[in-house]
């Protein structure tokens, strides 16, 4: 009896999806395969990033940290906040206390006084996480404290993204998809997950950021630089990670050879013959 | 229950004598996991993966209740308290990780737990219950993960909850109403986010109760084992301490190993990167896709596109990818074989590979966008996991001609069983 | 153990060890420590964290405050009181006998060496932990001219040591260091 009821069952499914099919057939047949002007025109492969943080190894490049916040200072952090980073943690890019200190003073954090309980604009403490930046435009320019985690490919999607603006579409993509031809007062951007991107160009000059440890301020050293400034703020824990996990696999893998010659030595008599 | 010749607790310490008479807890664990639980000798290393999602289960426990003490189950400090635990607390990026990765463990492992359970017939009577009461402890986990993921409360956690709790709204008559009951609203929000973390809380320790359950009904036939051939006699077995202590412990270290290089080196390879977006009720990110263990049960839900007599598309999507789960609960009443192992099953066997394939197949369209030609290949896929569950089964079961089986465990493994052989003459 | 001698002739040691034993032992003996190693986060994460350890010392200006007058600061989410003391405060504060004191202290031990006048102490209740009153303009100050806390009636006076009431102790005098106008407190 279960067996009938179950085959009547599947064979139910079967015709509804059978139905389905047919149904969806007939439509890509008439459709076509789903093709959008991202699809045709976007760029799939990312541009390689390698930074010191990569690998199992990996740690961050502390030099190059300090470039890429002097490059969110003077540049991003005009639209974009870091709110989940604290001015204290800082000191992982080899600032010390007192240079900390000085940075988080030059910003206004509006806090509550604790002894009054009032709302007040007072200079930052290390202790303060960045404050929240008030954009003036249209749109929401998102917070960059998570964004190499928060995109697929990471470092390497900011850095292509920084760097690949171009300054016409191809004739092709506008004859094809009209829609996706570049709004006015946008960029188009084929890293871009659909093409057109309303963030102005950020770096687009050579020696547009100071850098005080006399790296030329290339447009592409800068875009790296603050793709790696960016992985540090998503992933301040990745030098502990990495180190700990090394850590974790040496004495795993001990562990493990020393149970395995163990599991053999308890089998010893019993595999037989 | 155990076999005759099981040893007996015996306690020689005057203290444990004492124990065993007043509360013989050690005892309990002597003939759960120790000398006392005889165990068939030929067990393969698939029968290690209930023990490692023993452990999953203890990880998760401990990781959890952990971070629940650094996490906020409010929608304005939740995303927040997440980033707390990474940058803040002490080890809280360990934690974490090793929280979001353990579930991904924990389902690694008991996919190859259950599809171990599908080879070898392990459903079969006289284990049953333990079969359903392993598809109960899956249903439950598949309710424990989805809402620990709500609880950072990302853009995939919002709309998993959105999409999720739209399932029961596919329910005549009483789905709408359903929906706002489960979520204490019209959408996600505070109420949805603080029922969902009591909840998870709670329901972990509901699994361990079942898995203890599990275990017990376990202990009344004994395990089953590669040949599907019942222990006949006392060179059948070994006794589970030291032998199965020692290869299970071993095999916890390559586990771990495993899982290391996940939570240290790839913490979020498992993971979707809009979850590390706040949640935006506003927008919804452009691919929503689960976590990679409900991918095929989301091809399944999505390959209905087209009302069907009295049923709408949505209903009966929902309907199915329930059903796909549903269905193991008969499993042990549609293959009336008698045969339990593949192993000696010739035609069984090759349509058991086709299932591994074709559910590795809806695992990937489940991740892949619902578009086209995903979409006309989750239909054949999900209409090949019915019938092999609803139709094949019951029918190969019915048709098929199995190999010869070997007469005892003991000959399986020696090749010649003179106790059996002598058992069998007396 | 059902080997014969010589199939798989035993290393004995000098304790009569059998080599095998010794991997079974070390195996078990090296999961173990793993054991513990894991131990540590889970105990660590109870340790205030990094958030809460950066507001252990606290900042504040002192160069406003005149003699007599007292504020209230915040010092690891709690209240500290920063007084300036008068001469006549310094000078009846140290006319008590320090012998006929509950918890005998000088006000020159509960100061700075050079910055006798700045008695900082914290707003917490050695008794039961309220806030006792005498910072602010106009508030009790108790019978001793100091800090009165209301929930008990514990009076402590101008070097803020216990005078009268339930409390055991005179107000704890935090860690702190004193440089121009800036005090620094933890």
């Amino acid at each position: 009896m279960i067996r009938i009821i179950s085959i009547l069952t599947g064979l139910f499914f079967t015709v509804a999806l059978l139905w389905s099919l047919a149904l969806d057939s007939i439509q890509l047949s008439k459709d076509g395969l789903p093709h959008t002007a991202a699809h045709a025109f976007g760029e799939h492969k990312l541009k390689p990033l390698k930074l010191a943080s990569d690998g199992a190894f990996g740690k961050f490049d502390k030099a190059q940290l300090q470039r890429g916040f002097a490059v969110y200072q003077n540049v991003c952090s005009a639209c974009h906040s870091i709110k989940q980073v604290s001015y204290r943690s800082l000191t992982a890019l080899g600032y010390n206390e007192v240079e900390v200190k000085a940075i988080a003073a030059a910003a206004t954090i509006n806090a509550k006084d604790p002894l009054t309980g009032e709302m007040k604009d007072r200079p930052g403490l290390p202790a303060d996480k960045f404050p929240p930046v008030l954009y003036a435009g249209t749109g929401t320019p998102p917070d960059l404290s998570l964004i190499t985690k928060a995109r697929h490919g990471g470092a390497a999607y900011v850095y292509s993204l920084l760097t690949g603006y171009k300054d016409s579409q191809p004739a092709k993509l506008v004859e094809h998809f009209p829609d996706a031809k570049t709004p006015e007062g946008m960029f188009y951007n084929p890293y871009f997950a659909n093409l057109n991107i309303a963030m102005t160009p950020p770096l687009t000059a050579d020696g547009q950021v100071t850098y005080s440890d006399g790296t030329p301020a290339t447009v592409d050293q800068m875009a790296k630089d603050v793709s790696a400034f960016l992985v540090w703020t998503a992933e301040p824990e990745l030098e502990k990670r990495h180190q700990t996990g090394v850590w974790w696999l040496g004495f795993l893998l001990f562990v493990t050879v020393l149970a395995y010659m163990s599991y053999r030595n308890v089998w010893a008599e019993k595999k037989g013959h | 229950m155990s076999f005759p010749w099981a040893k007996e607790y015996k306690p020689s310490h005057p203290f444990m004598v004492w124990m065993d008479e007043k509360l013989p807890l050690p005892r309990l664990v002597y003939n759960a996991v120790g000398g006392g639980y005889e165990v068939p000798r030929n067990i393969n290393y698939l029968w290690n993966f209930g023990f490692l999602a023993g452990l999953c289960l203890v990880i998760q426990i401990v990781t959890g209740v952990v971070l629940a003490m650094h996490f906020g189950g409010d929608t304005r400090v939740a995303f927040d308290s997440t980033e707390h635990i990474m940058r803040d607390v002490n080890w809280g990026w360990m934690l974490r990780y090793g929280h979001a990765n353990g579930a991904a463990a924990f389902f690694a492992v008991i996919y190859m737990h259950i599809f171990r359970g599908f080879y070898y017939g392990s459903y079969k009577a006289p284990r049953e219950m333990i079969w359903l009461l392993g598809v109960v402890i899956f249903l439950l986990m598949m309710a424990t993960a989805f809402m620990g993921y709500v609880l950072p409360w990302g853009q995939m956690s919002y709309w998993a909850a959105q999409v999720i709790t739209g399932l029961f709204s596919a329910i005549p008559l009483i789905g709408d109403p359903l929906k706002e009951w489960l979520l204490g609203g019209f959408a996600p929000d505070n109420a949805t986010l603080n029922r969902f973390f009591s909840l998870h809380f709670l329901l972990p320790f509901v699994i361990l109760g079942v898995v203890i359950l599990h275990v017990w009904s376990l202990h009344i036939p004994g395990s089953s084992n590669p040949t599907g051939v019942e222990v006949k006699t006392e060179s059948d077995t070994v006794p589970f301490y030291p032998y199965f202590v020692a290869k299970d412990g071993w095999t916890i270290g390559v586990f771990m190993i495993v899982y290391g290089m996940f939570v240290f080196f790839m913490p979020n390879a498992l993971g979707h990167p809009d979850n590390y977006i706040p949640a935006n009720p506003m927008q919804t990110p452009a691919h929503i896709v689960p976590e990679w263990y409900f991918w095929p049960f989301y091809a399944i839900l999505r390959s209905f596109t087209q009302n069907f007599l009295i049923f709408d598309a949505k209903l009966l999507g929902v309907m199915a990818m329930f059903a796909a789960i549903l269905v193991w609960f008969f499993l042990p009443w549609l293959d009336k074989s008698p045969v339990r192992s593949a192993t000696y099953r010739p035609l069984y066997r090759k349509f058991f590979w086709v299932l591994v394939i074709d559910v590795l197949i809806l695992g990937y369209l489940g991740g892949a966008p619902a578009e086209q030609p995903y979409v006309l290949i989750s239909q054949l896929a999900t209409m090949y996991y019915f019938l092999h569950f609803l139709v094949i089964v019951p029918i190969v079961s019915s048709i098929e001609r199995p190999d010869p089986l070997p007469f005892s465990i003991t000959e399986a493994v020696l090749g010649h069983d003179r106790a059996a052989a002598s058992d069998a003459q007396g | 153990m059902a080997n014969e001698a010589g199939t798989d002739a035993p290393a004995v040691d000098g304790e009569g060890v059998r080599r095998r034993d010794f991997i079974n032992i070390a195996a078990v003996s090296a999961a173990g420590v793993g054991g513990v190693a894991v131990v540590v986060p889970l105990v660590a994460q109870m340790w205030p964290s990094a958030d809460v350890l950066a507001e252990s010392s606290t900042e504040v200006d002192i160069g406003a405050i005149q003699p007599g007058q007292a504020i209230k600061a915040v010092f690891r989410k709690q209240p500290v009181f920063i007084r300036n003391l008068k001469p006549e405060e310094i000078e009846a504060a140290n006319k008590v006998d320090v012998a006929t004191l509950r918890d005998p202290q000088t006000l020159a031990e509960r100061t700075k060496e050079g910055h006798e006048n700045w008695l900082i102490t914290m707003g917490v209740c050695t008794h039961l932990g309220c806030v006792p009153l005498g910072t602010g303009e106009g508030e009790s100050k108790g019978e001793f001219g100091g800090y009165f806390c209301p929930c008990h009636g514990s009076h402590y006076d101008t070097a803020a040591r216990i005078r009268k009431g339930p409390a055991p102790k005179n107000l704890h005098v935090p860690d702190y260091e004193i440089n121009g106008t800036v005090v620094k407190i933890g």
